[in-house]
């Protein structure tokens, strides 16, 4: 018996990396912004360019491009903020795009055991079928969000 | 008649950390002043420091003895993958029988907000870095002092000494901080 597939009606984000375009859920989805100074030091965790300053937070710069198309961008328009989760914990990561992003509905098709496990899931505009992605699985990061300091650190408590 | 409460006359102060601002290789970084016992020129180390040959700790070239204890030499630039700088100065840190070769100093500055390392970073990062703090439109990494050597890569830079093979002890031409 083939099981039914599963597949829900939701709002998505609509991104472009190089000539393709995946989806984000709309609620993963903070903002879109254009790019900013990125501020580089010396770390061994792949894919991480750096952090931006945005409304006061330190927000890690992920490019997704190399492990999505094989390259890393060459040019791109804006940074799109998007929440990740780390255990119980999440935090803003801001992906590189290379075109104006857009808002979507539609019905999504649960990814099977042989996608890749960034592909969340599969949605249809347009006539082209797009891949969601799994932000959680696609950007690097601590899973196990136990390890101390790992919440911020205010010294301005009052004394 | 609601009567809104006074402005109050004084606001507690806020905790606040002084840091040094110092560069590795041209990268901006930046320690707790509270960390750093004394900050001495590389020359005023010469005369004191002995080669030491660990080849799984290329970092870790000299050390030099404090009172009684050995004192490894960590090249910054060597520890965080930075290309080779010639250092001018030397952080002898607290706490930890660590001295941070570095290129100098850019300021003293105080902190007031100290954000953890984003959960992103997920390597020796985390142990390199106490976090990360905005200052005058710069993101500076904070050094963990204690992140430098491991509790095992002391024991083999202990274990790889000779008793005799220390000079004296490090001379006071250095520029000792208070703690």
């Amino acid at each position: 018996m083939i099981p039914p597939i599963e597949s829900t009606s939701q709002s998505f984000v609509l991104l472009r990396l190089g000539e393709r375009r995946f989806a984000v859920a709309a609620t993963q989805i903070s903002e879109l912004v254009a790019p900013s100074r990125i501020f580089r030091f010396p770390h061994r965790t792949p894919k991480l360019e750096g952090v931006i300053l945005r409304r006061g937070r330190i927000v890690p710069v992920c490019d997704v491009a190399e492990r999505l198309l094989g390259k890393a961008l060459t040019s791109r328009r804006f940074y799109l903020i998007a929440v990740r989760h780390y255990g119980d914990k999440s935090e803003w990561v801001a992906l590189p795009v290379t075109g104006d992003c857009e808002l979507i509905a539609a019905e999504m098709t649960t990814a099977g055991e042989a996608d890749a496990p960034h592909v969340a899931g599969w949605i249809s505009h347009n006539g082209e079928v797009i891949e969601v992605l799994n932000l959680d699985a696609l950007t690097p990061g601590l899973e196990e969000a136990s390890m101390s300091g790992t919440t911020a650190v205010l010294l301005e408590a009052r004394s | 008649m609601r009567v809104a409460a006074p402005p109050a006359k004084t606001r507690a102060a806020a905790r606040t950390e002084q840091i040094i601002l110092f560069r590795i290789s041209g990268q901006p970084f930046a320690v707790s002043s509270a960390s750093v016992q004394e900050i001495r020129s590389v020359d005023s180390l010469s005369g004191a420091a002995t080669e030491i040959d660990q080849p799984t700790i290329r970092k870790v070239r000299h050390v030099v003895r404090r009172n009684e204890k050995a004192l490894y030499v960590v090249s910054g630039a060597a520890h965080f993958g930075l290309p080779p700088a010639s250092a001018a100065l030397v952080f002898v840190l607290r706490k930890t029988r660590t001295a941070l070769l570095v290129d100098g100093i850019d300021k003293m500055a105080t902190m007031t907000r100290l954000q953890a390392l984003p959960l992103a970073y997920c390597n020796e990062e985390r142990v390199w870095y106490r976090g990360l703090t905005a200052l005058d439109q710069n993101v500076i990494p904070v050094v963990n002092p204690e992140g430098f050597l491991t509790a095992d890569e002391f024991a083999l830079l202990d274990a790889s000494l000779l008793p005799e093979s220390l000079p004296d002890e490090l001379a006071g031409e250095g520029m000792e901080l208070p703690e």
